[in-house]
């Protein structure tokens, strides 16, 4: 039996780039720019389509493997819609069939004297903590990874 | 949780929840024996044996790590077993942190992306 658990987080991500707000907020807009930066080596693709109807009650749908192996799939909805500004959307996660979190995420793009400032801050509700037999490998790998990271940095 | 997360450890760690987890696998010896129980259950005297120390020494590593929560042990008659607590390895905020630093690898290769997109623009404009 699944033991059922709430975590309600938040975690802010700052970014700031040399370029314009508008060049910003285009890559957020656009299915090929976007499908560009989303794809991480460790989340792979399994072919499912990059959907993504950018406006205000539109949906963001795309899927792959976690670094276990097993699928996920991510759904979003997007909210508020301010060009060159901001963007707010919910979206959720799976992790198979269980629905891992639901999370919104607001995207703020601020003009900066060095170009444009991004901060993305997603408040989310983690439900029940996940353990699967086959992550924890994947879980330690990842462990003693961050802690190289870690220690490289307490230096 | 909210300000531990803000205030980001290294890499998207929140730093004082996975303080202790830390330091139990600050010592190399210790890792090694998280490696050899990730594998499966293995008795105290098991896990010393690749490792050129008494076996107090093995049994306080064991302490220390089973206090950090990653490792549990059970002792049946003379036999003490080990066991990896993968809630630990996988508790919520490990995953957490690994969502954040999803994102935080997202965000940038959006500007590697933006950065790749100014060269072409520029490329364009020298050569129309």
């Amino acid at each position: 039996m699944t033991e059922r658990s709430v975590n309600h987080t938040t975690f802010v991500i700052e970014r700031t780039y040399p370029a314009s707000p508008a060049k910003v907020f285009a890559a957020w807009t656009d299915a090929a720019a976007k499908t560009v930066w989303m794809d991480d080596p460790d989340y792979k693709s399994d072919g499912t389509p990059f959907e993504l109807d950018f406006r205000v009650g539109g949906r963001e749908r795309f899927g792959g493997l976690n670094p276990d192996g097993t699928s996920y799939r991510y759904d979003a909805v997007y909210y508020d819609i301010v060009p060159d500004q901001r963007i707010v959307y919910s979206y959720e996660m799976y992790s198979g069939e269980d629905r891992m979190s639901v999370s919104l995420t607001t995207v703020e793009i601020v003009p900066d004297a060095d170009g444009t400032k991004l901060t993305y801050t997603e408040q989310g509700a983690f439900l029940d903590a996940i353990d699967k037999p086959e992550a924890r490998g994947e879980g330690i790998a990842w462990m003693l990874d961050n802690l190289t990271t870690f220690l490289a940095k307490e230096k | 949780m909210l300000d531990q997360m803000s205030a980001g450890g290294p890499g998207g760690m929140p730093a004082a929840d996975l303080d202790r987890v830390f330091q139990a696998l600050a010592d190399p010896g210790r890792r090694l024996m998280v490696e050899r129980l990730s594998q499966g259950p293995a008795s105290v005297s098991e896990l010393g044996r690749p490792l050129a120390m008494s076996l107090a020494a093995v049994v306080q590593h064991v302490q220390v790590l089973e206090a950090s929560g990653l490792i549990r042990s059970q002792k049946t008659g003379r036999t003490r077993t080990c066991s990896i607590n993968a809630a630990a390895l996988r508790s919520a905020e490990s995953w957490i942190a690994e969502r954040r630093a999803l994102w935080e690898r997202r965000l940038d290769r959006l500007g590697d992306y933006l950065a790749d997109a100014a060269e072409d623009a520029n490329e364009d404009e020298e050569n129309p």
